[in-house]
């Protein structure tokens, strides 16, 4: 720390390092420049409530994309989470060494792979299945919640599994001498016990899946209504902005901005709750 | 009565521990008399505590530990094929070097046990939590705070708390390993007064690494140590601890009872 600034290499870093923050810097003071005017014009409240999106006619709200993430995201969780602790614990728990030496890499593999591979494998199984299976055109919530919960599943494997293993052996060992199964001690003392860490990790899942955008504007159908049920089409916040930015100018770029705003602050906290929640823990 | 016409609560025979290739202990074979307390005493890595681990299986949970030999709690074969370890760990309870109570309220620490061997009843578990905790000398103190976090307590409560979690499911031997060596003098005092007690109702082994502790509050005294040759931990004495603190039968004893070894 002290020779940060007393040697040329110390220098070097000390820049690198400070670029970074200055980029995300310059990247936040763009948007908010871009999009508050429009917020402001339109008013803060109309533009997140409003339904009516039509640029052509200077409506601006987005109201039903912001219903199409929140639901489009929660399919993603209700599928995801329950599958994504499972694994968790299965891998901190149950799996043995050789598997478990399979499985991990496998996992982060999955974290690596390109959102629109995912999108083209839900174009191409999950909306035909859901088209045969379930009607409508098969772009659908359905169909985005699956990719995404899928998409998330690396996120919330590798934290919840870590916040299990991080656990001091004696809790377990603890439950153990008191004549508790297995899996009694896994649910009745090392979940709730992990439980700031398995938060945590739904909530990154959670804006992760918030954010996403190329899988989902593959398979979601993209139309901006207020869906009836899960096999309709909707547009999301990102998707949004993934779809029109191409071709907006003037005030309907501002707004597609001022959706980017949205979008930051949502996932920001998120993020930062997930930080908080992990960082209380440590402190006790 | 002697303490060596009590009756055998845990008997084992040629019992052997083995940590990989590694001969932990060589053919243990010892009578633990009920409700009295049996210390096992030696110096550093003889193997105490893989001792005291054997009696419960919790060297199961160590994937290259491996036991060979018999044990018996009463009649029931602890190392038999058909044994449900579960079972056994109900009947056997432990309480750790360190204080290990769960990051949950003290409440829910000692009835976490007893509601998962399906006890829902409120009364009664409201009735386990008092007895436990007057038993282990905490009642007065806890039972206005029973909601909250237990991790907030002294070393020494919450060590005591871990034993009214232990007694909370009625077992009939308590193994204490090495239960005070994280506690201030005081607190010592009153888990050694707790031992007594519990004694009258529990049998108690525990381990120590004070030769004081084992004499304070032992009726017998195992001493234990790893040959010199062989590297391998055997039961060198084994005796009524007044006996074998007086006149210990075997010179490596007396050399660690006196201080000379260890
Ligand atoms: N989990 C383990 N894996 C391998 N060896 C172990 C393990 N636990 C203990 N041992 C070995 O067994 C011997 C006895 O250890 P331990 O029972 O902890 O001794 P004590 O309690 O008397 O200090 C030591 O040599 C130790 O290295
Ligand atoms: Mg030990």
């Amino acid at each position: 720390m002290k020779s940060v600034k007393g040697d040329f290499s110390g220098k070097v870093f000390f820049v690198l390092a400070l670029s970074s923050i200055l980029a995300l810097v310059v990247i936040t003071v763009f948007i908010l420049m871009k999009g508050l005017p429009l917020i402001a014009e339109v008013g803060l409240f109309k533009f997140i409530f409003s339904t009516t999106w039509a640029p052509g006619q200077g409506e601006y709200g987005i109201g039903a994309m912001i219903l199409g993430s929140v639901i489009v995201t929660l399919g993603a969780a209700v599928i995801g989470v329950p599958i994504g602790i499972c694994c968790s614990i299965f891998m901190a728990e149950m799996a043995p060494e050789r598997m478990r030496k399979i499985f991990r890499p496998a996992i982060q593999l999955l974290a690596g792979i390109p959102s629109v591979v995912y999108g083209f494998w839900g174009l191409v199984f999950v909306v035909p299945f859901i088209r045969e299976h379930l009607g409508g055109s098969g772009y659908s919530i359905l169909a985005g919640s699956v990719v995404l919960a899928i998409m998330i599943l690396p996120t919330i494997i590798s934290i919840s599994e870590v916040s299990i293993i991080a656990l001091p052996r004696t809790y377990k060992e603890g439950a153990l001498a008191l004549g508790m199964t297995h899996w009694q001690t896994i649910y009745s003392v090392q979940l709730p016990a992990a439980k700031s860490g398995i938060v945590a990790a739904v909530i990154l899942g959670i804006g992760r899946a918030i954010g996403e955008t190329m899988a989902v504007i593959m398979v979601l159908g993209n139309a901006v209504i207020i869906p009836k049920s899960i096999i309709d089409p909707v547009r999301t916040l990102t998707t949004n902005i993934g779809i029109e930015m191409g071709y907006a100018t003037g005030k309907h770029q501002e707004a597609l901005f001022a959706t980017g705003i949205v979008l930051f602050v949502v996932i920001m906290a998120l993020n930062i709750t997930a930080q908080y929640i992990t960082r209380k823990k440590v402190k006790k | 009565m002697s303490v060596l016409d009590k009756k055998a609560k845990i008997r084992t025979k040629n019992l052997n521990l083995y940590y990989g290739n590694a001969h932990c202990l060589c053919d243990i074979t010892m009578d633990i008399p009920e409700n009295a307390i049996t210390a096992i005493i030696g110096p550093s890595g003889c193997g105490k505590s893989s001792l005291l681990r054997l009696f419960n299986r919790m060297n199961d949970l160590i994937p290259i530990a491996r036991a060979s030999g018999e044990a018996y709690l009463d009649d029931f074969s602890i190392y038999g094929k058909d044994t449900y370890v579960v079972e056994l760990r109900k009947k056997i309870g432990m309480v750790f070097q360190k204080p290990n109570v769960f990051p949950m309220s003290i409440r829910e620490n000692i009835t976490l046990a007893p509601r998962r061997q399906g006890i829902t009843n409120k009364a009664k578990l409201d009735e386990i939590v008092e007895s436990t905790l007057n038993q282990v000398g905490l009642w007065n103190d806890f039972k206005d705070i029973l909601g909250k976090p237990a991790l907030n307590r002294s070393a020494g409560e919450q060590q005591r708390l871990c034993i009214a979690r232990a007694i909370a499911i009625n077992p009939d031997v308590i193994l204490m390993d090495e239960s005070c060596s994280a506690l201030d003098p005081e607190s010592t005092m009153k888990v050694e007064e707790l031992m007594a007690s519990l004694a009258k109702k529990y049998t108690t082994i525990i381990v120590t690494h004070s030769m004081e502790q084992a004499r304070r509050v032992s009726d017998m005294s195992a001493f234990i140590m790893i040959d010199s040759e062989e590297r391998i931990g055997r039961l060198v004495e084994y005796a009524p601890t007044m006996e074998m603190f007086s006149t210990p039968k075997d010179k490596r004893t007396e050399d660690y009872i006196t201080g000379r070894f260890g």
